[in-house]
């Protein structure tokens, strides 16, 4: 899921940036992504920007400066929530060094030409919250902002007869010789005529950023509060009908029997359309499980219609999967029951990853500590419920989609619709959320499926019901961990085996690689110890899967430092030093598929964690301590947690969280990041769960799928924030995840010397204690 | 559904001097639901029992009240009914003859400006992916009015059944005290 653009790949990007120039003396800067892109091809694009009222311009570009000095500038990648729509503007802003305040930040919906039959992605890669969009931006985008600056400085040598190098820009204005000010808006109309250099112009030097590494709020943030961000949700046609949806239980089931009748009679029910997954379309890409949707001229009625529907609906072949008995498959595939019977043992799917010896070091062993973890099923549950609003007509489609990746989301109406690729025009407004889940577009399919039934634009609407039980879920996954410890109290090898059903089934990866969703070969403490083993065990269900946000790390992260933890507590330990000295001297160690575990920046995080919460009292206070640190593509984490627990009340008194994510974009929108992602994780880790009974998900809304309400969270997250402003960014939507779990799960062991080894914790700690 | 302004509103944009129809047929006074909805008058005339969210969302294209669940849970459709917190969709029409409505696009002040709990979550970038932000406000507002100064303290903050799916608690706790006074 990750794409990395190298550095190489961005330049030869760079050399085809495009210089426009709009009507009333704008100058347009364009990053066609594909090599021949021409001129005349960009300009016929079509306009994203309707809202502007200014028919004059085809904004196929990411920067636009128009005479009264006003910046335009597009955000390529749907925001979710992470701030991308903030801070991928801001890269840009500061390289060209526009005045921020007069820069307004476009979303760009879907960039698509025709490029003989086939999609050419006008603004590049689109796709967001993965954790990759300011990485990929950091290498692509400044070339964009430094055009625009070079393109400008040049307009003001020529105005003036001077070398552009005696020139200086700040904040939209060029300075010239003898104090002489020329702003951006006036220089837009020559700068547009002049002619990009052949090579890519210079980026700043770091020490010259004048917005990147600053604070700044989200520039959606006014529109947000005053409710004027129209959301998909919030996007209606007029003459559009609303569809109301109900799915099978069963994923893999049928429809049984329907009565149409009662809910027909509803004035103002339109028409039901009953929809049914396409065999052999990946997960994603088609409807989710059966389904009857009812159409009607308002949501009011269309609701009404659903609830006069008379249906049933038949089981399919998966009618009698649990999670329980998955659980229970789970636990017997890793603990490996085979050994002291004649069985033989249970090979693992997969080996992820072997090191050194782990059966000879078996030999040297003094002491084995095992233990095994237990993570339930999860749904994404975002707080805007999957909706999509769809007009088909002759030669056109025209959709809004809250999409995480429009550009998968218009692979699906081109299937569907056998449309041409430029004749499919998608916008992405903000988003309520994703975490993976609209990676997938289940409900485009729906959309454009219905709109074709009813030949009318139509707006689909998810109810929460549907939203949380009809899902591409998280696995649940069995950890099963061993650790054998050599007589100098050295940690001489680790083998961990981990079981759960792969997101990647029947998605077009090999059987082999189906372990890549489930656990990465570089988490902790691979890398650390000679002797390392960890497997994984596939395992069989038919409820659907996907990618859900930071995960694996986040299983991975919960057995590993949960277990690390309980070695300490074994080997008498303060779990700090026990940590330190597994991370050894400040060192890089290579991980698999390229790049470096920074063992000094990972203790360095751990260590500012332990300072904040002030780690010395850990064995003599009376509430619990705890702590976890974790590293992902070289970002690098930590938390801290101190819990209180009276009668059955649990109360996290403080949370710390320190990062290490390379340089920092914005770091009002990293802290944000950081402290959201503590605060997720925590309502998740104290109660969600998802259980499947006879096929069934039994969760049915936000009643039994719950978030935390406020008492049940800190009062604030405190966060650290290592400024590494030597290294590129990484992405920090991910980063602050995996560590809450384990750092509250060892907490609350410290204050109620009850170890929870099975999530969700709340319900385990009260059934333990 | 039709919209009525009351008579001094109809008043006040009749342009000036424009000359008396001879003949002024006073208009039927409309039936329905009347109810006042961020300081203007409406009337709903269509079924009674449609929840409010839904007049709200899909006849005015009020959309800052967003949806929740059946129940309201979570408070992203949070509203305020003659000054009290509710959620939109558990609040038929029928039961909002006379009541006086506000939702999050009401809560800015007459000349533009935003209310000071706007303001607040801007200044501390309360935001997210900013879906559950307008039942937020409106928890709020109705807490500070309640409290006016000193400002809410973490106790009366903890009693709002708010969501927030990103986690941005912090900024919010954050935001609702600076907007109660206090230097948080």
């Amino acid at each position: 899921m990750k794409a990395r653009s190298t550095p190489d790949n961005a330049l030869s990007r760079r050399r085809f940036l495009q210089v426009l120039a709009g009507g009333a003396g704008a100058l347009i800067v364009g990053i066609p992504s594909a090599r021949a892109a021409d001129a005349a091809n960009a300009a016929s694009a079509p306009i994203p920007l309707a809202w502007l009222g200014d028919p004059l311009f085809a904004l196929d570009a990411f920067v636009r400066v128009d005479a009264d000095g006003s910046v335009l500038i597009g955000a390529r990648d749907p925001d979710t929530g992470t701030g991308v729509a903030t801070a991928l503007p801001r890269i840009i802003a500061d390289e060209m060094d526009a005045d921020w305040g007069k820069v307004k930040v476009v979303a760009l919906g879907l960039g698509v030409s025709n490029n003989n039959g086939k999609p050419r992605w006008t603004y590049g890669r689109q796709i967001g919250g993965t954790g990759t969009s300011i990485p990929v931006a950091w290498n692509e985008l400044r070339g964009v902002g430094a055009l625009a600056r070079w393109l400008l400085l040049q307009a003001a040598a020529a105005q003036w007869k001077v070398p552009a190098s005696q020139l200086r820009c700040a904040a939209g204005m060029v300075t010239g010789p003898n104090g002489k000010r020329l702003d951006f808006g006036s220089l837009a109309k020559a700068a547009a005529k002049i002619k990009p250099p052949a090579k890519p112009v210079p980026l700043k030097t770091p020490d010259r950023f004048t917005l990147i590494g600053q604070p700044a709020g989200d520039v959606d943030a006014t529109d947000i509060v005053t409710g004027r961000t129209a959301y998909v949700i919030d996007h209606h046609d007029a003459d559009a009908l609303v569809a109301v949806l109900v799915h099978c239980p069963w994923p893999d089931g049928s429809l049984k029997s329907i009565d149409t009748e009662p809910a027909l009679k509803i004035k103002g029910v339109v028409k039901i359309v009953q929809l049914k997954p396409e065999p052999g379309q990946p997960p994603g890409q088609t409807v989710i499980a059966p389904a009857v949707a009812v159409v009607a001229e308002s949501t009011w009625l269309a609701l009404q219609g659903r609830d006069a529907l008379k249906l049933e609906w038949e089981p399919g072949p998966s009618a009698s999967q649990s999670s329980a008995a998955l659980e229970q498959q789970g636990r017997d595939l890793v603990s490996d029951k085979s050994q002291g019977t004649d069985q033989p043992p249970v090979q693992p799917t997969a080996r992820v990853r072997d090191e050194g010896d782990v059966d000879a070091a078996g030999k040297q062993a003094a002491r084995r500590i095992d233990a095994t973890y237990v993570q339930p099923w999860l749904a994404h549950a975002c707080a805007e419920t999957m909706n999509c609003s769809v007009r088909l007509e002759k030669n056109r489609a025209v959709l809004v989609v809250p999409t995480q990746a429009p550009q998968a989301a218009w692979q699906v109406v081109q299937r569907l619709t056998g449309l041409k690729p430029e004749q499919i025009e998608i916008q992405v407004p903000r988003v309520g959320g994703g975490y993976g889940r609209r990676l997938q577009h289940d409900f485009v399919a729906e959309a454009v499926l219905i709109a074709k039934a009813v030949n009318k634009p139509v707006s689909l609407f998810w109810t929460r019901e549907q939203d949380v039980a009809h899902d591409y879920f998280t696995s649940g996954c069995v950890y099963d961990m061993h650790a054998i410890i050599g007589r100098k109290r050295e940690l001489l090898a680790w083998r961990q085996r981990m079981a759960s059903a792969s997101s990647l089934v029947n998605r077009g990866v090999p059987d082999d690689q189906l372990w890549r969703s489930e656990i990465s070969p570089n988490q902790l403490p691979a890398g650390l110890i000679e002797n390392f083993r960890s497997d994984w065990f596939g395992q069989t269900a038919a409820m659907p899967r996907g990618p859900m946000r930071g995960m694996p790390d986040v299983h991975g992260a919960f057995a590993a430092e949960s277990f690390i933890d309980e070695i300490a507590h074994q080997m008498r330990e303060n779990p700090l030093d026990t940590r330190q000295r597994l991370l050894g001297e400040p060192r890089q160690i290579p991980l698999v598929g390229g790049g470096t575990l920074d063992t000094g920046r990972l203790a360095n995080v751990l260590k500012l964690v332990a300072e904040r919460i002030d780690w010395s009292r850990w064995l003599h206070t009376v509430n619990g301590l705890g702590m976890a640190c974790w590293h992902i593509d070289g970002a690098y984490v930590a938390h801290a947690i101190e819990v209180s627990m009276t009668g059955k009340e649990l109360t996290v008194v403080r949370a710390v969280c320190a990062a290490d994510i390379g340089r920092v974009i914005n770091p009002l929108g990293l802290e944000g990041q950081l402290a959201g992602a503590t605060l997720a994780a925590l309502s998740t880790t104290l109660h969600a769960a998802i259980t499947i009974k006879k096929g069934q998900v039994q969760q049915q809304g936000w009643k039994d799928y719950t978030l935390a309400t406020m008492p049940q969270l800190p009062n604030k997250v405190e966060t650290i924030v290592v400024a590494d402003n030597d290294r590129p960014p990484t992405g920090a939507s991910l980063i602050a995840l995996p560590t809450v779990a384990p750092a509250l799960a060892n907490a609350v062991f410290r204050a109620t010397a009850v170890r929870v080894r099975r999530l969700p914790l709340m319900p385990e700690l009260l059934r333990l204690r | 559904m039709v919209q009525v302004r009351d008579a001094k509103t109809a008043d006040s944009v009749a342009r000036p001097g424009q000359s008396e129809p001879e003949q002024v047929t006073p208009e039927k006074i409309p039936e329905g639901i009347a109810l006042e909805i961020n300081g203007e008058s409406y009337a709903h005339t269509g079924d009674p029992a449609m929840p409010l969210l839904w007049y709200l969302r899909d006849v005015l294209r009020l959309t800052g009240t967003k949806y929740a669940d059946a129940a309201g849970t979570g408070g992203f459709d949070r509203v305020l009914v003659n000054g009290k917190p509710v959620s939109a969709i558990t609040q038929p029409m029928s039961s909002l003859a006379g009541k006086r409505v506000v939702t999050v696009e009401g809560l800015s002040l007459e000349d533009g400006r935003l209310h000071k709990l706007q303001q607040a979550f801007v200044d501390v970038d309360a935001i997210g992916c900013g879906y559950c932000i307008p039942g937020w406000l409106i928890s709020a507002s109705a807490l500070l009015a309640r409290h006016g100064k000193p400002s809410p303290s973490d106790d009366d903050i903890n009693e709002l059944p708010n969501f927030c799916r990103c986690g941005r608690q912090t900024q919010i706790r954050q935001a609702i005290k600076r907007a109660g006074g206090a230097d948080a």
